[in-house]
């Protein structure tokens, strides 16, 4: 059964993919790409990656589409329809494909025990987990933990690219973006009754929903990425209804600042306390005198600094597409 | 049976591909990023599919509870934090999109070659 929905949900992923390469109609191919995300989702689902299930149906469906859309504001709508058609490209395409999936028959198939992947450290990830860190979610674990360097490396890649797109649209002809104020007469979709009343019964519950999956990433799916990612979508949720400067007022953009910085800081010295406790860098059994509980209190401060980091850094850019006008 | 164990493979060629079409044939440079996050999107879902185990479950290790198999965690990491990034560096290249409209008036590859050829 799983397998069948799984083969149906893949049919309807390439033929989404399909779609959005045709349609000459940006808007059209932004709001494909979103229900494209999902299905990804409901893959990842089958596939038993909760966490990552969770963080693709925040960022790709949620967050992505919103970034997509601002920018589509800004230049175009439609794509030029050319009528030269590219048959180098199609070949290109077309034997690359034959030739990918001639080789797939080499890979072990779906769920295959016996597969080189599970043979490596992932039998170590799962049998230590419990007695080097006591937590029940062994992504968390390999997270925040076994793999912590990869995930400081990937949250100032987030940091890089926030103030890179701030530098970028930061600037702006006219009044500066750094003493931009949105102008009160913007209220976002909050004519409508119908979103506005909706809305109001959603955030705060988006947002608490965040905060569980933020607290809860130890026992259950869940961690920083995805809670930043959802209470991200909540907040702007609200200002696409309620107008950019309701957003801007309940969380000004000065916090968020303080968010990408102080989320990737604090991050940062949980490594050095390791280091100046005794210990190697990001090695948290020395934070407490009991390792176990040591490394448990890393994770949760460490999840706590993504977090602040990924909802301040998606946030950022939001306004800072949305704070620029179209010349 | 034994083919359909191959099916997230070649879905995973045929949307890598897609992708890959968008980005080297399209003008249009949204279209190209939409294009890259398709690309990107394949990538991840060949990384998933080969954390499943055949009768396993996502690695929430439960007390009480032995013998379970769970599947792999290890490229369930890797894309949870790739994802979260590439949205960010998605943003990144749409912010340079949006900068070369304003300069150069258009988002179509032609164009703007076509402007910087007359100088």
């Amino acid at each position: 059964m799983i397998i069948v929905s799984g083969i149906f949900l893949l049919t309807l992923l390439a033929i989404i993919a399909v779609a959005i390469v045709r349609t000459k109609n940006l808007f059209v191919a932004v709001m494909l790409t979103s229900i494209f995300s999902l299905l990804m989702a409901a893959n990842f689902f089958i596939l038993d990656a909760a966490d990552v299930a969770l963080t693709e149906a925040a960022v790709g469906a949620g967050v992505t589409t919103v970034i997509f859309l601002s920018a589509l504001s800004l230049t175009a709508e439609r794509e030029r329809s050319i009528t030269r058609k590219r048959y180098l490209a199609i070949f290109v395409v077309v034997v690359t494909t034959l030739v990918l999936i001639y080789a797939t028959f080499d890979k072990p198939r779906l769920g295959d025990p016996q597969a080189p992947v599970h043979q490596h450290v992932a039998p170590w990830y799962l049998e230590k987990t419990p007695e080097f860190i006591g937590i029940p979610n062994v992504v968390t674990a390999v997270l925040g933990s076994f793999r912590g360097y990869d995930t400081l490396g990937e949250v100032f890649v987030v940091f890089t690219a926030c103030i890179g797109v701030l530098f970028l649209l930061g600037s702006r002809r006219g009044p500066e973006y750094a003493v931009y104020e949105p102008s009160p007469g913007n209220t976002g979709l909050s004519h409508h009754l119908i979103p506005k009343v909706v809305s109001r019964l959603l955030v705060p519950f988006i947002v608490l929903f965040g905060l569980y999956v933020q607290f809860h990433g130890e026992y259950g799916p869940g961690g920083g990425f995805q809670a930043g990612s959802i209470v991200a979508a909540g907040i702007i949720l609200h200002a696409l209804i309620e107008g950019e400067a309701a957003a801007l007022a309940a969380v000004p953009r000065a916090a968020l600042l303080g968010m990408v910085v102080g989320g990737a800081m604090l991050y940062g010295l949980v490594g050095l306390a390791g280091l100046v406790l005794g210990g190697n860098f990001l090695d948290y059994s020395v934070l407490l005198s009991d390792p176990i509980a040591g490394q448990q209190l890393g994770i949760l401060l460490i999840e706590a600094g993504v977090g602040v980091t990924v909802c301040g850094a998606i946030l950022l850019i939001f306004h800072a597409f949305a704070a620029r006008e179209l010349v | 049976m034994e083919l359909l164990g191959y099916y997230n493979y070649w879905v995973f060629a045929v949307v890598l591909m897609i992708g890959f079409y968008a980005v080297i044939a399209k003008v249009n440079l949204i279209k190209k990023l939409i294009g890259l996050s398709i690309f990107q999107s394949a990538v991840f879902l060949m990384y998933i599919t080969m954390d499943k185990v055949e009768g396993g479950t996502a690695p929430i290790i439960q007390e009480g509870v032995s013998d379970q198999i769970f599947s792999n965690p290890l490229p369930q990491v890797l894309i949870l934090t790739a994802i979260v990034v590439g949205v960010s560096t998605l943003a990144l290249g749409l912010a340079i999109v949006v900068r070369i409209n304003e300069v150069y008036g258009s988002i179509e590859e032609t164009d703007i070659l076509d402007m910087d050829r007359k100088g």
